[in-house]
């Protein structure tokens, strides 16, 4: 039922705006083609926060530190019965959103999507968002160079997204 | 941000170091302009189309009236935002797209809503208290349908593709109120200082 009326949702939206635009005599063509040309002067100002994020992220991703620091993780995890699979795509939910969409996948693969952690995963994946991301591109565009406490309160947030989906999962399943 | 992007460049590069790591990080680091170009690319028609249509809604007048309709409920998480300003049309229409699993179509009425936030902004470098809560509200993520994860679950051969939209649903809710509990104590004592 949700997933009809998303599909419908931006169909309609944009029926619904161009019939608004031409009822209150409104260039609409004009009008579109001028909006779109202020994408230029946003996307010139994004290119350089992206180079910046992805230039710390890929490194830190591919350095191997990760890996190492997990290791010790071990033990704990064992102890609290947490899936040590689900932990790197904890970790890197907030920080990278292509490389916990490939660790999804890879659970999907190995476990299945309706195993424990084909679902714990799905809902740590489907509740939280890339928090970088969003902080560097919504910042970057409109030239926020102190961001006060954003990366705090957007990290917190993921914890306990993340956290929350393990205790729901527990309860659902 | 300085300290925490400087922290990952460096001891990504001293650790491989040690382990000998080196080649791939100079990979890494020459592919790092071609990755941010593509990602740059992939995002201009969306917004580019967007920005568009969201024009015709602002200066036929639709946007306004639907500030002023939403701009009570909304100004309870936004109360530095004076009554029936523009943002919150922008923020509300970012919110439902969000809602809806349209992460295309969230971020460019994120980016106008930014926008519009800075024009009520005093400190044009330094974020405002009322940007800081619209952060927050998308990156807790706050969503009613993931389609992604649905669609990979179909992939994968899912018994039933969608049961985890209720878990979805209740643990973002729990990541939303974290994150404006926190913000809202994060500005009290940002406002004392």
């Amino acid at each position: 039922m949700i997933s009809t009326i998303s599909n419908m949702l931006i169909p309609c939206l944009v029926c619904g705006i161009i019939l608004y635009g031409v009822k209150h005599k409104v260039d609409v063509y004009d009008v579109f083609i001028e909006g779109a040309k202020e994408s230029f002067p946003m996307i010139k100002s994004m290119f350089p926060t992206f180079l910046g994020m992805i230039f710390g992220v890929n490194l830190f991703l591919n350095s191997g530190i990760l890996e190492f620091l997990l290791e010790f993780l071990n033990p704990i995890l064992e102890f609290l019965k947490i899936p040590f699979d689900v932990v790197p795509m904890a970790v890197l939910r907030p920080i990278s959103g292509s490389s916990t969409l490939a660790i999804l996948n890879h659970i999907f693969e190995v476990s299945g999507p309706d195993s424990f952690i084909g679902r714990l995963a799905s809902i740590i994946q489907g509740s939280t968002d890339t928090t970088f991301y969003i902080i560097t591109l919504y910042f970057g565009c409109v030239g926020i160079k102190r961001i006060k406490y954003a990366l705090w309160a957007g990290l917190f947030a993921d914890l306990i997204g993340i956290l929350a989906s393990i205790v729901i999962v527990q309860l659902i399943f | 941000m300085n300290k925490i992007w400087a922290f990952f460049i460096v001891s990504s590069i001293l650790f491989s170091l040690f382990t000998g790591n080196l080649d791939t990080m100079n990979k890494h680091i020459l592919e790092t302009g071609k990755v941010a170009f593509e990602m740059t690319v992939k995002i201009i028609p969306v917004m580019a189309l967007w920005l568009g249509i969201m024009k015709i809604a602002s200066l036929s007048g639709l946007l306004s009236k639907m500030a002023r309709r939403l701009s009570r409920p909304l100004r309870i998480l936004f109360p530095d935002i004076p009554k029936n300003h523009e943002s919150f049309s922008y923020i509300s229409s970012n919110m439902i797209a969000n809602l809806f699993g349209l992460g295309n179509a969230a971020t460019p009425f994120g980016l106008k809503a930014m926008e519009s936030l800075q024009s009520l902004n005093s400190k044009k470098d330094t974020a405002s208290r009322s940007m800081i809560t619209f952060l927050v509200l998308n990156t807790s993520g706050l969503t009613l349908i993931p389609t992604t994860i649905i669609s990979l679950r179909m992939m994968y051969g899912s018994k039933n593709p969608t049961e985890i939209v209720i878990g979805c649903i209740l643990a973002t809710l729990c990541a939303t109120f974290a994150g404006l509990l926190m913000d809202r104590i994060l500005a009290r004592r940002c406002s004392h200082d």
